[in-house]
């Protein structure tokens, strides 16, 4: 980053500090257990930190690309999205706006690194992959709902559905345990580190071979082993129509 | 960044050792005498420069022409992945996953030693990300890996056709079992390098089980239901991914006297199917999609994730249902598919249609008849005994209803050609015992009734000695006969 970009950032910082801060939930730190371990293996930590309640929209993205205009659909070189980048805005005199119907739908066709940027400029970060699964486990009444029969219901419904609901404005429908919405049901998310679920088990990604061995009959395996399978076939300048994101700090 | 290793949780480097090792030379046996005589080059061109061409793909239940090359190629295949609402059954719908826009998807035929050049899309509206393992392929996942594609990607890998065979092609994304219900399945065919012996039509056809929210043939759309898929308990079992996708107007055609091939596949996810063709006997099955040839069969196991080739000449002209006969899911779940043949009839193997009588389809709906406590002592208790020959015609005509009235008429006037009547009988009338015999032992064979000649065949009927003494009394005392009285002792007599 240049300089001025610095001082704006810090700026911004500043400024949005509370709204920011308004607009995110904390999250107590905790401990749990990624889809691939074994019931006896030691849980995950996670530290406590803050959460987007809701998925960036477009009009909170476009307040953004204005104030970095690298950011702006075209601007963008290949290396950091592809060409789909923002493909759903609308042009407007000699730059690209989302339409107004889309204001509030999260934020799609973005790349890890328009994202990644995105949260920076705010003064924040992308979750991480143990972040986001952990808030993920929660359901309306407790923080992992998992063993809930709604929760999984909810999720795999969503799966069965296929996008064909497609995207609708954030905030709507109910939050989780900490007040956060959308995890599930609406869109994919980034998370920082991606693409460390590198599944190695020699010649054979065991993502492959589905929810094998760990007790597979519970089907909250296979809702993760989605979340799983998308983030391993992303590259950081992929754009997707169900692909958003969040931040944290 | 965190470098995460995953505890293995299948091993599935199903890879066999003898995938490296040179083919031994089909046996004699898997020669038919109908082969063409042909000289097979020996292929020893670079894979660099060989010819490039485009794969002929073909929508089931139609199968790609033979190859009829005699060199290798680089086959190019594309695939382009498409999650997409379509019917499964009559009004009620299904958000399939399909390669192609259908299931099963498109067929691929190459040669042995061909180099399949795979071109593999997955379109931006996908929900998640796809990849395809062939089963032709040997090497890790037979491309799963290498086709792994995110939405709005494309992804392209090669393999070589080592091996000849009817393979299953699928998808192997986790949760992979729910990507394969969901219709992600079809056939590849490595023809041997002589080719096939020629026959005069093939078909295309894969058995796929589905799990729905809803009951078999609940309305609307359906949701995948995950917790029946793991239970292994379907509500579809159908053929080429919808109820009556290749029966009734759909049916595959053939002409009698020609020899039918059928490409069988079975994408599961999870049933194995038994697979029939009723009224045919396979000629020719080449178990499990590979070299070994077996003759006469009358039933044929396909697994969950493979193929059989089933061939069979047509005799006689009709409807031969294919069904898997694990036979629920043929009347219940809708695994029924049919070949309509046309042609002249030949007596000799078969005589055709003789009888026709009321049918009562039987739809999909569980059939029970509960019983009352009472109901059921009266079945303990066996057929009540008729104290007076009034009881007995009573009785008999319940009898009557229950069995006889659907060819012999509310008022025993039978059909003219087929049915003889039994009101006013002659035949009837002028010895008892012709019709206890009917009853307990089926007629057939030319008979005259009333001056006019009947050639049909009556069923046995599995009735006891009461009822048959019942409703043989009903008759002779009904529809204008002489009457009499037919006693249970007297049947007894007649089964002797």
């Amino acid at each position: 980053m240049k300089l001025h970009s610095y001082l704006f950032a810090a700026v911004l910082f500043s400024g949005c500090l509370n709204v920011g801060a308004a607009g995110m939930a904390k999250i107590e730190g905790g401990s749990y257990r990624p889809l691939y371990l074994k019931k006896d293996t030691p849980l995950i930590p996670v530290k406590s930190f803050q959460l987007d309640k809701t998925p960036i929209t477009n009009a909170e993205f476009s307040r953004f690309v204005q104030k970095h205009p690298q950011w702006q659909r075209g601007k963008v070189g290949v290396r950091h999205a592809e060409a789909q980048y923002l493909s759903h805005w609308v042009k407007q005199g000699n730059a690209y706006v989302p339409k107004a119907a889309d204001a509030n739908k999260p934020v799609v066709n973005v790349s890890w690194f328009a994202a990644h940027a995105y949260c920076v400029a705010q003064g924040k970060r992308l979750p991480t992959i143990d972040e986001w699964e952990y808030v993920g486990q929660a359901s309306a009444l407790q923080k992992n709902g998992t063993n809930e029969a709604s929760y999984n219901r909810t999720i795999l419904d969503w799966y069965a559905d296929g996008g064909r609901s497609g995207l609708r404005d954030v905030g709507k429908g109910k939050a989780n345990f900490y007040g956060v919405h959308d995890m599930h049901g609406m869109i994919w998310e980034w998370t920082e580190d991606f693409n460390s679920s590198l599944l190695n088990g020699g010649s054979n990604s065991d993502l492959y071979c589905g929810g094998g061995s760990n007790n597979a009959t519970d089907p909250s395996n296979y809702v993760a082993f989605m979340r799983f399978g998308i983030r391993t076939s992303l590259k950081a300048p992929f754009v997707l129509k169900n692909l958003g994101f969040r931040c944290a700090k | 960044m965190k470098m995460r290793t995953l505890a293995a949780l299948i091993a599935s480097t199903f890879v066999f050792a003898a995938c490296s090792q040179p083919q031994p030379a089909p046996s004699d046996s898997a020669k038919t005498a109908s082969a063409p005589a042909q000289t097979v080059a020996v292929d020893n061109t670079p894979a660099a420069d060989l010819p490039v061409i485009d794969a002929v793909m073909t929508y089931a239940p139609e199968a790609p022409p033979p190859v009829n090359r005699d060199h290798a190629a680089r086959v190019k295949v594309k695939i382009e992945v498409a999650e997409k609402v379509m019917k499964i059954a009559d009004g009620v719908e299904y958000k399939f996953w399909t390669f192609g826009g259908q299931v099963p998807g498109q067929m691929i035929r190459v040669r042995e030693g061909d180099i399949v050049d795979v071109e593999f899309a997955n379109r931006s509206d996908s929900t998640v990300p796809h990849n395809i393992d062939f089963h032709a392929a040997t090497g890790p996942g037979g491309g799963a890996e290498a086709s792994f594609t995110a939405p709005g990607h494309v992804s392209n890998f090669s393999f070589k056709a080592l091996q000849p065979g009817l393979y299953i092609y699928h998808c192997a994304t986790a949760p992979v079992g729910m990507h394969i219900a969901n219709g992600m399945y079809g056939l590849i065919l490595v023809e041997p390098k002589e080719g096939l012996p020629k026959v005069d039509r093939e078909y295309y056809v894969v058995q796929g089980d589905f799990y729905t929210k809803g009951k078999y043939g609940e309305a609307g759309l359906q949701p995948f239901d995950m917790e029946k898929a793991i239970k292994e308990q379907p509500d579809y079992v159908v053929f080429n991914g919808s109820v009556g996708s290749i029966a009734g107007e759909n049916a595959l055609k053939a002409n009698v006297g020609e020899t039918v091939r059928l490409f069988v596949g079975n994408g599961g996810p999870n049933l194995v199917s038994s697979f029939h063709v009723i009224g045919e006997i396979f000629d020719k099955v080449y178990v499990e999609g590979g070299d070994l040839i077996n003759k006469n069969v009358q039933t044929t196991l396909v697994p969950a994730g493979g193929a059989a080739i089933v061939e069979m000449k047509i005799d006689v002209p009709g409807t031969y249902n294919l069904v898997d006969h694990s036979i629920f899911r043929t009347f219940n779940k809708g695994a029924l598919g049919q070949i309509k043949a046309e042609g002249a009839e030949d007596k000799d193997i078969f005589s055709g249609k003789i009888t026709e009588g009321v049918y009562q389809s039987e739809g999909g709906a569980i059939q029970t008849a509960p019983l009352t406590a009472s109901e059921t002592a009266k079945v303990e208790a066996g057929t009540p005994k008729a104290g007076s020959k009034e009881e007995r015609v009573k009785a008999g005509e319940v009898v009557y209803k229950a069995n006889c009235l659907a060819c012999h008429g509310v008022e025993g006037k039978g059909v003219e050609g087929a049915f003889p009547p039994l009101a006013e009988s002659d035949y009837l009338n002028a010895d008892h015992k012709r019709g206890i015999q009917a009853v307990v032992k089926g007629l057939s064979g030319e008979i005259t009734v009333n001056g006019k000649k009947y050639n049909s065949v009556m069923p046995a009927l599995s009735l006891n000695d009461e009822e048959v003494a019942n409703v043989l009394t009903y008759v002779l005392n009904t529809f204008g006969n002489k009457g009499g009285e037919v006693k249970p002792e007297d049947v007894a007599a007649a089964r002797k």
